[in-house]
């Protein structure tokens, strides 16, 4: 049997459960098929052993081939580099669950969102508002993600409640959900005692398109367009977990030369993402030159990039078991060489921060998120790394990473200074890896492999620069998309920052905020 | 400091170092601009930038344009931290149904003479998210747009040069 060893060590704990089934539909994933009762003591069991966060929890309505709803809650297993999901079938007769969410915080958001999309109860969840669907334009009782889900029918709408914060002399302000910047939309209520923040409630949703009912439906290709229009700036992470997704239930392997060019754009986006959050720390304390010479900086790479694939965002570049690359030699040398000036600015930008004083006294110490916290709430990526959690998907899934002998950048304080140290350093780390990988492609194997489709559904991952972005696909027979579950790393992260501003004064916040540069988008879909 | 300045003087300026070619077809073109913006309001043109459900992408070349390689506000335009300071809202994304009455308050607290720019293929028509549950009306079915930037997303000149062939009308 498949995962005996992980079956064993739950069963010391738990003496009494019985696993229903066990199946490993593809090598880098374990589903175990457990009965209603045992579904949260599971959850719980293989949480501790592992010391996973919940990485995607979501439903499926398979309620017209197989009458019934199916419940995926997937946890990743470091050291054997694997996925493990615990799966749970739901009878519609009994439309709920019983929620893990009051001993594994990290699955609460995930366990609200079934409950909005699906109409399944998660019973003992002590809070139960919709995240995305916002009650005062969305009638209760329409559960849009139901596979008979035609037109949302009239019915009641509501409030939406905020936590109250209550006492002498706390007030509330509300921000957003238009913010002063150009910016995507959220609101912020923070509740506030005389200049420190007690309590930061921030309500997303606003740029909520419905984008998982949007896949269901298209073709792969097409679903590959719309997921580069996830999160934009996130475009090439986001393109390539939805097709190594689809890759894997087609059974191809890609050969040398599209990994090793996938992961040279990966790096590149990070790299154009972080100089600008980097830039975007610097003008949010009101330091203006290496702002302007991290947005010079940014736009270059961006100019590379459309020199490069055509477009800025590199977007319209990954296909569907290979790359839309006509790479010849002169680009190949032009790439290296403005990477190479690239990262000379980069070095310049990076000195005159380290040596201002006063900004870096600004930063040291600011919006801190302690490592335990962190861990609870499920933060990753990089804000988890900035507190001292070291989960990188390239390093545990590594791919064309090993031979590069990749470096997982931590740092252990949490503050905005620790998310910019790990930023500066990932950026040079990306810089080393897109040169070692520029080296090697020439000579790389130009062939891949195919085995046969597969019927299962499957996970596609990819370490954005925010974190892990994860795509749970499974297409029908003709193979059309039946469903399509995105977890962008802003969706674990969000809450990190509420907590991160916790004694801070609001004027403290945008600084905090751009630490983490969490997308709007990417967390409403 | 000292860093500061070398820095800036190997740099020189930065504004003037993109391709010859299209920099001189960019700088005529936001003169121009200038030009006409002097005309019509005064001295400068102010934007307030709303996102109704975009991605991220269009907010990133708002941006680009401002930033010193582009440097939009050399030709008058600047981008506004509030409604009340904007003569233009510039709208980004797909209509998602809860940012339809921030959309109608933003353009409601702007003081008249306004007008509505869309940026971006989904601000047009929703454009991939067209027929979602959640996208059913279009931006200017809830106000009224008068210039649509397509693109996704439009590169900053792009957004550089339609301002200018509208302010020309």
């Amino acid at each position: 049997m498949p995962g005996a060893e992980l079956i064993n060590i739950i069963n010391k704990k738990l003496p009494d459960f019985k696993v229903v089934a066990v199946t490993r539909p593809y090598p880098d994933e374990l589903v175990i098929q457990v009965k209603a009762e045992d579904f949260k003591k599971v959850c719980l069991a293989v949480h501790e052993h592992l010391s996973s966060s919940v990485m995607s929890f979501f439903a499926v309505d398979d309620r017209q081939q197989q009458g019934k709803f199916i419940l995926y809650c997937y946890f990743i297993n470091v050291p054997l580099h694997q996925w493990v999901a615990v799966r749970l079938d739901i009878s519609p007769a009994d439309p709920y669950f019983e929620a893990i969410s009051k001993d594994i915080y990290s699955a609460h958001l995930f366990e609200r969102e079934i409950w909005e999309m699906f109409g399944l109860e998660p019973k003992g969840n002590p809070d139960l508002r919709r995240l995305r669907l916002h009650d005062e334009v969305w009638p209760v009782g329409n559960y849009p993600l139901r596979k008979d889900f035609q037109t949302v029918t009239e019915g009641e709408k509501k409030d939406y409640k905020f936590t109250r914060v209550e006492g002498e002399g706390i007030f509330e302000v509300p921000v957003g959900p238009v913010h002063a910047g150009i910016i995507g939309p959220g609101h912020f209520r923070f509740s506030v005692a005389g200049e420190p923040i007690i309590n930061l409630e921030a309500r997303l949703g606003f740029t909520h398109r419905g984008v998982e009912k949007l896949f269901e439906g298209k073709s792969l290709p097409a679903g590959l367009q719309l997921a580069e229009c996830i999160s934009g700036e996130s475009a090439f992470a986001h393109s390539l977990a939805f097709c190594q997704a689809a890759e894997k239930i087609a059974g191809i392997t890609v050969d040398k030369k599209t990994a090793y060019w996938r992961s040279i754009l990966l790096e590149v986006e990070r790299m154009y993402n972080h100089v600008n959050d980097i830039g975007g720390i610097a003008l949010d304390v009101g330091f203006s030159f290496p702002a302007a010479l991290a947005a010079i900086i940014k736009e270059s790479i961006l100019q590379a990039n459309e020199k490069l694939t055509g477009n800025r965002y590199l977007k319209g570049v990954n296909k569907l078991g290979g790359i839309s690359l006509k790479m010849d030699q002169s680009r190949h040398e032009e790439l290296t060489t403005s990477l190479g000036r690239i990262r000379e600015d980069f070095a310049v930008l990076v000195n005159i921060l380290e040596e201002s004083v006063s900004f870096m006294d600004r930063v040291d110490g600011t919006g801190t998120l302690k490592k335990e916290i962190a861990e609870d709430l499920g933060v990753l990526g990089l804000a988890g790394r900035a507190s001292g959690i070291p989960i990188d998907l390239r390093k545990i899934f590594p791919g064309v990473y090993q031979e590069a002998g990749i470096k997982i950048i931590t740092a252990q304080t949490g503050d905005v200074l620790a998310r910019l140290k790990v930023r500066i350093e990932e950026f040079a780390e990306s810089g080393r890896l897109t040169a070692e990988f520029l080296s090697k492609i020439s000579t790389a194997e130009t062939t891949g492999s195919k085995s046969g489709p597969a019927v299962d559904g499957a996970l596609g991952y990819s370490e954005g620069w925010r974190g892990p972005v994860l795509y749970w696909l499974k297409t029908g027979t003709e193979g059309l998309i039946e469903r399509c579950k995105i977890v962008d790393p802003s969706f674990h992260n969000w809450p990190g920052l509420s907590y991160a501003v916790l004694g801070e004064i609001i004027p403290d916040f945008p600084l905090c905020n751009k630490s983490f540069d969490l997308s709007y988008s990417g967390s409403d879909l | 400091m000292y860093k500061i300045l070398k820095t800036r003087l190997l740099k020189k300026v930065m504004t003037r170092s993109l391709k010859p070619g299209q920099t001189s077809a960019l700088e005529s073109a936001g003169l121009e601009l200038k030009k006409e913006i002097r005309r019509k309001f005064g001295r400068s043109l102010h934007i307030r930038e709303v996102d109704t459900g975009s991605c991220g992408a269009c907010e990133s070349e708002i941006i680009a344009a401002n930033n010193p390689i582009y440097d939009i506000q050399r030709f008058g335009i600047n981008f506004v931290a509030s409604p009340r300071h904007a003569d233009a809202l510039m709208v980004t994304g797909p209509l998602s149904k809860n940012m339809e009455i921030a959309l109608k308050k933003t353009y409601e607290a702007m003081p008249e003479p306004k007008f509505v720019i869309t940026v971006g293929d989904c601000a047009l028509d929703g454009g991939l998210f067209k027929g979602s549950y959640y996208i059913d009306k279009k931006i200017n079915e809830v106000v009224p747009v008068v210039l649509h930037i397509p693109g996704c997303p439009p590169s900053p000149s792009t957004i550089i040069q339609a301002l200018l062939d509208f302010m020309k009308k």
